[in-house]
């Protein structure tokens, strides 16, 4: 009964790379995007209960704390849609070349903060204020 | 070499054939997801200021209707399945592992179906 398996050694004795990095972010990030769903029905809610819950929920999300959150939403939200994109490419067959993928992987972090930037930037200018 | 273990084989258990659609799916609602949340963001951008009737205004035109709806199916469809996945890696006793299936997996359903009417009655202008 005992199995000969060849096992992967323990995840303690790997350093740290930007590829095995990115790899737990996507994860990472997409169970923090799926509690922010919650955040979304509560706007569609609050948009189907009327003007007065609706104003209520525009005070509740301009609060700075939930601000923060959603800054880090936004950021969550276009790094697992740049990596997803990642995903898909290599579930096609491409981009594994160990080069390759360190390319695409830099180019889903500056895409995500650019885009992060982009998004905000637009609210902070029709808002006149940043919280 | 095989990579069965002794008891492995002696069972002859395999797998219960249900990997394929989960990945399948979990990769349709992903390409989905690409252009549908893509312009959910950027749609919200003309609604930062905006006052409720023309948030309501905005979302009862028929097509946005429709794209909401096919968003927010592909969103909690996705999350579900992808949370069903972590949950399947980290929590190995089968109770809780059963357990928390059935709560992500409500928690998807419920929130699915509460984000649709929520939608249809603002389009519907049921108040
Ligand atoms: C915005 C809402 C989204 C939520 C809540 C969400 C949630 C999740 C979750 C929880 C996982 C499981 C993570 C894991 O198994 O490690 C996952 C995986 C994945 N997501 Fe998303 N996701 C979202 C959007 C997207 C988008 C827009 C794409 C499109 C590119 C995408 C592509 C993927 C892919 C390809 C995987 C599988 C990755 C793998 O093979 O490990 N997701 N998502």
């Amino acid at each position: 009964m005992s199995p000969v398996k060849p096992l992967s050694p323990h995840l303690q004795i790997y350093r740290p790379q930007l590829t095995s990095v990115l790899s737990i972010t996507h994860r990472i990030t997409g169970i923090a995007l799926s509690i922010g769903t919650c955040v979304l029905l509560y706007w569609l809610l609050s948009v189907a209960a009327g003007p007065e819950q609706y104003a209520k929920a525009q005070t509740v999300l301009r609060c700075w704390l939930v601000r923060v959150a959603l800054i880090g939403w936004t950021w969550a939200f276009f790094y697992h849609l740049c990596n997803g994109i990642r995903h898909l490419f290599w579930d096609a067959g491409y981009g594994f070349a160990l080069g390759t993928a360190y390319k695409s992987g830099y180019a889903v972090l500056v895409a995500s903060v650019i885009f992060t930037g982009l998004i905000w930037a637009c609210v902070v200018s029709q808002q006149g204020a940043p919280l | 070499m095989s990579l069965r273990s002794n008891l492995g084989r002696v069972k002859g258990l395999g797998s219960a054939k249900q990997g394929v659609h989960h990945w399948r799916v979990q990769r349709l609602s992903a390409l989905a997801l690409i252009p549908l949340s893509l312009w959910f963001v950027t749609a919200l951008m003309g609604l930062v200021t905006a006052p409720h009737s023309a948030v309501v205004a905005w979302l009862a035109q028929p097509h946005i209707t429709v794209l909401l709806l096919a968003l927010v199916t592909a969103l909690f469809w996705h999350a579900q399945l992808g949370l069903q996945v972590v949950i399947e890696d980290y929590i190995h006793r089968p109770g809780r592992q059963i357990a928390a299936q059935l709560v992500v997996r409500a928690g998807a359903i419920l929130g699915a179906l509460a984000a649709l009417v929520a939608i249809l009655k603002i389009s519907l202008g049921i108040s």
